[in-house]
């Protein structure tokens, strides 16, 4: 029953990569910004968690809560006052910012939290479930429903909150957006917001697994390659990007000489790229004049 | 302020536009030629490879700044360039001839990157290349007979018809001369119809198709153009690591590369000498300033990506253009004192840039 347990644990990894891609592909749906440090902003959220309940001792389940609305008030700093500026310029540009913020979100994380990898206790750590000779730990399972959860959550605010409609309204025409009196801006402070919380989030699932270093952000790549080969703007694509990957990734690391379980995504990616460039669910087209 | 007087058409295309570029650069070149003379073994290694940064800044531009294909894997060409030279020095091959051929190489590689490469655009090409960089970067690792995996491979010293360029000084007037060399390829192919295409196609791919510009071939011209002078860097540098291992060659390294041709000032080659100052002698930099601040903030770990990351975010943000576009900033201000005015170089924004469809 090998495949059991290796179809588990990929989807569990796989609901981390899509969770990240979910943070890159509200963004770019919303302001057409690429923002690489997603990644990083993940780690962030995993040592803020670690804050809270390692150093302060707070209940894991004050603490999660706290962890996300933490992040959130990143992701608005961040937007004011790195983002703000760049509204209007080349998404290059942009992309090139975000990943000099990666890098020095990684170099904060090392002074405030010093580089050894710690631990994130949480009530449910080192607990597994037996299916038949399949052996899960709780934390895998966490990590899965808490995917689910959340995708539930967002879709439920996409469709039917006033606020997430606004939302999609700004991210489909942002001028069209203006002139019906959405307050485009505001609406990006808030898309910040909400990713770097899904990215908190996905930071709490996943530090129990792995364990927190600063270097851990490194996952957004992989992530981001989740997100292309969705199909870059596509939430459902995002996760099932994230999957895709997560599965590959396991089967590769068993199937296939050493080496070519890290390459997979890649590969995947490039492969994608090149029969389907608009990615599973194609939410883009070339600009025609 | 000079006004040049045009007289015919081809003065537009003329490499030196007036007598004070003669002037200027022949005494840059004079500095630099006379570099031994004034710094000691130290310096003279960093400036070498400030040479070999700006030969693979002069790639990186081409592709980046003159064609509008951005890439996140250029530390792949530097990589295969490197390795190419080291395995045919090892084999005996003398040192031209491996050089040549590691640039070759790496714009064979960078041609048939440059094909699936035709059909993205913006982002999309730019994690291309990344995975790209990921996928070298794992088959260092992995071919060991070869490459010799992560125990590394030897570089032999550099030799030259019998002569060994070992020492720091030969080394640094090999990478200058290279860099004089590439400079001068670089500059002429930017002035022929090709690297006119390559502007046309980075300011408008659409006009430039319907003006008769071949995108296909443009576009994977620049892609092995760029990674052959890669390429040459990569040979250099392998001489300056002497030995060479997986590790040198990361998304780091590309990330620095990308970063040096932004700091220096995209479209300009002023800019990718700026930038390959920048780079080269930051670390330097901040080695000193390490000295000078409190040890709890000299020990931070990843403090030098973190400066990188950090300079980069505030020229994206307060001078897109560059240490380049500020130098001709303040140059335009003394030439029209007192009549400067900010306008000229205000930025244009564009909103709904968008490539979806609605």
């Amino acid at each position: 029953m090998e495949v059991l347990q290796l179809v588990i644990s990929g989807i569990s990894q796989g609901c981390v990569y899509g969770l990240i891609a979910l943070g890159f592909v509200l963004i770019y749906k919303a302001t057409e910004m690429v923002n690489f440090a997603q990644g990083d902003i993940m780690m962030l959220g995993a040592y803020v968690a670690i804050t809270f309940i390692s150093i302060w001792d707070w209940p894991f389940w004050w603490a999660l809560p706290a962890t996300i609305m933490t992040m959130a008030v990143v992701g608005i700093i961040l937007e004011r006052a790195l983002l703000r500026p760049m509204i209007g310029e080349p998404h290059f540009a942009v992309l090139m910012l975000t990943i000099g913020l990666g890098f020095v979100l990684r170099a904060v994380a090392g002074a405030i939290w010093g580089n050894e990898p710690r631990a994130l206790p949480t009530p449910y750590v080192g607990e597994v479930l037996n299916i038949g000779p399949a052996v899960i730990g709780y934390e895998n399972l966490a990590i899965i429903f808490g995917t689910a959860t959340l995708c539930l959550l967002i879709w439920l605010f996409f469709r039917f909150t006033r606020l997430g409609i606004a939302m999609q309204a700004a991210s489909q025409n942002q001028l069209a957006a203006f002139y019906v009196g959405i307050p485009v801006k505001r609406m990006y402070s808030l898309v910040w917001a909400l990713s770097a919380a899904i990215a908190g989030l996905a930071g709490v699932l996943t530090a129990p697994v792995s364990l927190v270093d600063p270097l851990i952000g490194f996952v957004g790549i992989k992530a981001f390659a989740a997100a292309i080969v969705g199909g870059f703007g596509s939430m459902p694509g995002a996760i099932l990007g994230g999957l895709l990957i997560g599965l590959m990734e396991q089967f590769a690391g068993l199937y296939l000489p050493p080496g070519f379980a890290d390459m997979s995504a890649y590969v995947l990616l490039l492969v994608m790229l090149l029969i389907r460039p608009q990615g599973l669910f194609a939410t883009m087209q070339k600009k025609k004049v | 302020m000079r006004f040049i007087r045009k007289v015919s058409y081809e003065q537009d295309i003329n490499l030196v536009k007036h007598s004070g570029h003669i002037l200027w650069y022949g005494l840059l070149l004079l500095v630099v030629c006379t570099g031994p003379l004034w710094l000691d073994r130290f310096l003279m290694g960093e400036f070498s490879l400030v040479f070999i940064y700006a030969i693979a800044g002069l790639g990186l531009m081409l592709l980046v700044g003159y064609t509008g294909l951005v890439s996140l894997g250029h530390a792949a060409f530097l990589a295969i360039g490197a390795y190419t030279h080291a395995y045919l020095l090892n084999l005996g091959v003398p040192l031209p001839v491996a050089m040549l051929s590691a640039a070759l190489f790496s714009a064979m590689i960078g041609g048939l990157v440059g094909i699936p490469a035709l059909r993205m655009t913006g982002i999309y090409l730019a994690v291309a290349t990344l995975a790209f960089a990921v996928i070298v970067e794992q088959v260092l690792v992995n071919w060991e007979s070869v490459t010799g995996g992560f125990r590394g491979m030897a570089v032999p010293r550099p030799e030259l018809f019998g002569v060994q360029l070992g020492s720091p000084m030969a080394f640094y007037f090999l990478c200058l001369g290279l860099l004089f060399v590439s400079l001068l390829l670089v500059m002429n192919i930017l002035r022929s119809p090709a690297g006119r295409a390559m502007t046309a196609v980075r300011d408008s791919e659409t006009s430039a198709e319907s003006m008769g510009v071949h995108l296909a071939r443009t576009k994977t011209m620049a892609f092995a153009l760029s990674a052959a002078f890669t390429g040459l860097a990569g040979a250099l540098f392998a001489h300056r690591l002497t030995y060479l291992a997986p590790d040198a060659f990361t998304l780091i390294t590309s990330i620095q590369l990308l970063l040096m041709v932004v700091v220096g000032g995209l479209g300009s080659l002023h800019g990718v000498i700026f930038g390959a100052i920048f780079i080269g002698l930051l670390p330097q930099g901040i080695a000193i300033l390490r000295d000078t601040v409190p040890a709890s903030v000299a020990q931070i770990p990843g403090l030098e990506p973190a400066i990188f990351g950090l300079i980069l975010i505030l020229f994206l943000i307060y001078e897109p253009q560059g240490i380049y576009g500020r130098w001709r900033k303040v140059r335009l201000f003394f030439e029209e004192f007192p009549l400067y005015r900010k306008a000229t170089y205000k930025r244009q924004k564009s909103f709904l840039r968008t490539e979806r469809l609605h």
